[in-house]
């Protein structure tokens, strides 16, 4: 049945099977067992009825619907093309996971109900794919606004919590400016006819200028959700606060939605695209995702180090789609398709390795009650389902080959040096220059997955308390092992994936690299052909795999059994504690240092003569105090001003009326 | 010039001193009896318009008012002060000759302002629009000047009675409907405020607005 119906009908249908579940969350909204047992894995259903919709809606042609809901007049137009279906297809791979998981993480008594999280988890997902599905402005606001809504309940979970609570204000500050910004240039597309859909947006002729306010619009509006800089500041902020299946999917899947909305309206909307635009994402891009890294190194929060990885993901994807704008505007369809291959290919991995790590520090969470990575340590024996989902995830993000991470990284690489002099030399000396700082980001990035993991997972146990630490139930495994396999598939079978996504790429760059890709079978991607570069997966699976294999039997071999004696000289190490072990923060330690200037530092360092000394430093974000708070101080002297009208005295008042009135009826005849 | 035009000229010279006098008026219950006048007055103005343009709906609206604003809301307003035991003087901001300089001044731009108007206006009644504006003004400069609560009240509904001579005098009346309309929320809006001054002695021992300033947000 299914397969006659249309992938569009199938979306909906999902979109209000999850409203429906949502709803029967309220019945019995008091019953865990119900909620988590029942509902979660129901909704996990939807992801896997998703991603059979968005592989057969990929290939297919775009679909239309007009829904009978919205205000007389005005109704929902939703339309499914290969973009959206790519999305969702996305959205179900991650949700899945994240409801199997789910399904065993909520505990009693922590904060907001079970049965109200369960509807506000599934209105969330709900929105988010109504988002991907929109082809109205209207819908589009609507959703955007509900799936801010909802994610920002969802955040504030723990809200009897003051830190929480400001958190999840942060968020919903910083994303109803940037839903302003989207509305405007909602309003600058539609050119002056006051046709609100998509397709007559599609139809107008915007100028130059007009394009460009558009463009700069979405790019503020979008990267306020996205967390690009300078508008990330939420993201360590929510992150931590927000529940860690919630954390999973707002930095998994909605941050992607901002990915999709900035594509939607540069490629599919505006009809032309200027190359500046490309060289002012690309240069943000880069800069968040250096930014983003740095500040992850230095974390000493484990979630918040994800969320500073997160904006690293995501300057990276912005990189990518700055550089498809560029090859774009410069017609060079084959090097846009393989950018925009690229960004789309690293959107879909971020949403996996990401989910799958937010998941895993949920368990942490959950096992030990902590999340500073002080006080972690050599959890890999007691939880070791967790342990190695979190090390594939984690050499996935590092950008490792055979892993997910290295193929998408790896061909927006070719895409930086494949590009054979642009029609303007200025990119061609920086283009270089903007692979290096990439490189950089993914280096970095390796160097705080091994952070990360190494402090969590290896060595000693830092408290004695976590040697009581129990791995997750069959269901949470269900979710991280799920995601793991997505990130290994994904990693061993891109020429699949680049074939799919060449639907995809031709409405939006009128080329497609699939077949070149592909045309050495599909063991191997060459993206631009053979003799340049080429990539076979499988045979680096292999071949790891084989060497650690007979590393391993060898060392068992010859290494084991053998009779060893204690050495007289311990090199002054007679036993080894918890406490000889590199820390995060002496981890981070040669990254504070080399990039001192971008951190605000405050240290405490004890007096030789304390009796009970401390150390602490913590490393802060510039930005805060560059931008944020200055323009906080603003608003405040702003309304202390206007507070300087209002006397309580009603005469006053009167006579603020009675002056205006004059100066009307003398000034506006 | 006609007999009928005159007699209009006259009422809204009339209306004009009796707003300066509500201007100049220190007791509340004189100040009453003004509005009644004022009330009176009003009605007489918008019978004598009906009479000379024969528009039949202006001699509802000339009862309307003569039964609303010359007897009702006085009597309830006369009852409200004897309630509250307030016959006191009223004190101004300003001192009596300086608000009567500024009602000057006011008087002046309201002609300024209304001749455009009276160009363009094709009734018998255009010239009083000027006088309409500055009892218009002049209520709400008595509004400012007065601290209590009972006087700013009596100058709310004098401006009441300047918009309808406005529009009696531009364009011989409102609508019935709209008329109907604005006497039922003149009616309305004076018991609300009767209570309101009963909940405001309540909570402050007094009627004087100055009390008020409290309320402000530091």
């Amino acid at each position: 049945m299914i397969l006659t119906t249309a992938p569009i009908d199938i979306v909906v249908g999902v979109v209000l099977y999850w409203i429906g579940i949502g709803l029967a969350g309220l019945v019995r909204p008091l019953s865990l067992r119900f909620i988590s047992r029942v509902l979660f894995p129901l909704g996990a259903m939807g992801g896997l009825v998703l991603m059979a919709a968005a592989l057969l809606g990929i290939p297919a042609a775009p679909a239309t619907r007009v829904l009978p809901l919205g205000l007389p007049d005005l109704p929902f137009h939703i339309r499914l093309d290969a973009l959206s279906a790519f999305f969702i297809g996305l959205l179900g791979v991650a949700v899945v996971g994240i409801s199997l998981f789910s399904t065993g993480y909520f505990r009693r008594g922590q904060g907001t109900a079970p049965g109200l999280l369960c509807l506000q988890y599934h209105l969330f997902l709900a929105a988010m794919v109504t988002v991907l599905l929109a082809d109205d402005a209207y819908l589009f606001m609507v959703a955007w606004e509900t799936m801010a809504i909802t994610s920002y309940f969802l955040v504030t979970s723990s809200h009897k919590i003051p830190e929480i609570r400001s958190a999840g204000f942060l968020y919903l500050l910083i994303a109803h400016i940037g839903a302003i910004a989207i509305l405007l240039c909602f309003g600058v597309l539609q050119g002056g006819r006051g046709d609100y859909t998509f397709a007559a947006m599609r139809e107008s002729e915007l100028s130059a200028f007009w394009s460009s306010a558009a463009f700069m619009l979405a790019l503020f509006g979008f990267g306020a959700k996205a967390g690009i800089l300078p508008l990330h500041v939420w993201l360590p902020e929510a992150h931590p606060a927000a529940p860690s299946p919630i954390s999973a999917l707002m930095s998994g899947v909605m941050l992607k939605t901002a990915i999709y909305g900035m594509l939607r309206v540069t490629f599919d909307l505006l009809q032309t695209q200027l190359w500046w635009w490309g060289a002012l994402a690309l240069a943000l891009g880069l800069l968040t995702a250096v930014f983003g890294v740095m500040f992850a190194a230095v974390q000493t929060d484990m979630k918040r180090l994800l969320a500073y990885s997160s904006i690293e993901n995501i300057g990276v994807i912005l990189a990518g789609i700055g550089l498809t704008i560029i090859f774009h505007a410069y017609g060079n369809p084959h090097l846009a398709a393989l950018s925009l291959v690229a960004t789309l290919y690293h959107s879909l991995n971020h949403a996996c390795f990401k989910s799958l790590l937010f998941l895993a520090t949920g368990s942490v969470l959950h096992a030990t009650h902590e999340r500073s990575l002080g006080k972690l340590g050599g959890l890999i024996r007691n939880m070791p389902w967790v342990a190695v989902t979190a090390l594939i995830g984690s050499l996935a993000i590092a950008g490792l080959p055979p892993l997910n991470g290295f193929v998408s990284e790896w061909l927006l690489l070719q895409a930086f040096l494949f590009s054979p002099g642009l029609a303007n030399p200025y990119l061609n000396m920086l283009v270089p220059v903007a692979a290096a700082a990439l490189v950089l980001a993914a280096a970095l990035s390796g160097y705080v997955m091994v952070k990360f993991y190494g402090v969590i997972f290896l060595g000693q146990y830092r408290e004695a308390r976590l040697a009581e630490a129990r791995d997750e139930g069959p269901w949470a495994r269900a979710g991280l092992v799920w995601l793991s396999a997505a990130c290994v598939l994904l990693g061993v079978l891109p020429v699949g994936v680049i074939l799919l996504l060449d639907h995809v790429t031709l409405p939006l760059v009128n080329f497609a690299i699939g077949t070149s890709a592909a045309r050495t079978g599909w063991l191997l991607i060459a993206p631009v052909s053979p003799e340049r570069a080429s990539y076979g997966p499988l045979l680096f699976l292999l071949g790891i795999t084989g060497t650690v294999l007979l590393t391993f039997a060898l060392v068992r071999r010859l290494y084991h059994g053998r009779v060893r004696r204690g050495d007289a000289w311990d090199c002054g190490f007679p036993a080894q504690n918890a406490r000889m072990q590199d820390t995060a923060e002496g981890f981070g330690q040669p990254i504070k240092q080399i990039f001192e200037p971008f951190f605000r530092i405050r240290r405490h360092l004890p007096s030789p003569f304390d009796a009970q000394p401390f150390y602490s430093a913590t490393s802060e974000d510039r930005l805060w105090y560059w931008l944020y708070l200055p323009v906080a101080r603003l608003n405040e002297r702003l309304a202390a001003w206007i507070g300087i009208l209002q006397h309580g005295r009603i005469y006053l008042y009167l006579l603020y009326s009675f002056v205006t009135l004059l100066a009307l009826l003398m000034f506006v005849r | 010039m006609p007999f009928s035009a005159q007699l209009i000229n006259l009422m809204a010279a009339l209306l004009l001193l009796i707003a300066f006098a509500m201007l100049s008026q220190r007791r509340i219950l004189s100040l009453i009896y003004l509005f009644a006048w004022q009330g009176a007055v009003l009605a007489a103005n918008s019978v004598i318009v009906a009479w000379s343009t024969g528009q039949t709906h202006l001699y509802y609206s000339a009862l309307l008012t003569l039964a609303l604003k010359a007897i009702i809301l006085p009597w309830i307003l006369h009852r409200l002060i004897i309630r509250l035991n307030i016959k006191w003087d009223v004190e101004t901001l300003i001192n009596i000759p300086t608000t009567m300089l500024v009602g000057i001044a006011l008087v002046v731009i309201s002609f300024n302002l209304a001749l455009p108007v009276t160009q363009l206006a094709g009734t018998i009644t255009r010239g009083t629009l000027g006088i309409a504006i500055a009892m218009v003004l002049l209520s709400f400069l008595m509004m400012i000047t007065r601290r209590k609560a009972v006087p700013q009240v009596i100058g709310f509904l004098a401006m009441e009675n300047g918009l309808f001579f406005a529009a009696t005098s531009t364009t011989y009346g409102m609508p019935m409907v709209v008329e109907l309309g604005i006497a039922l929320d003149v009616l309305v809006g004076m018991l609300i405020l009767g209570i309101f001054f009963f909940q405001v002695r309540e909570a402050f021992d007094s009627l004087d607005l100055k009390h008020m300033e409290k309320l402000r947000e530091e």
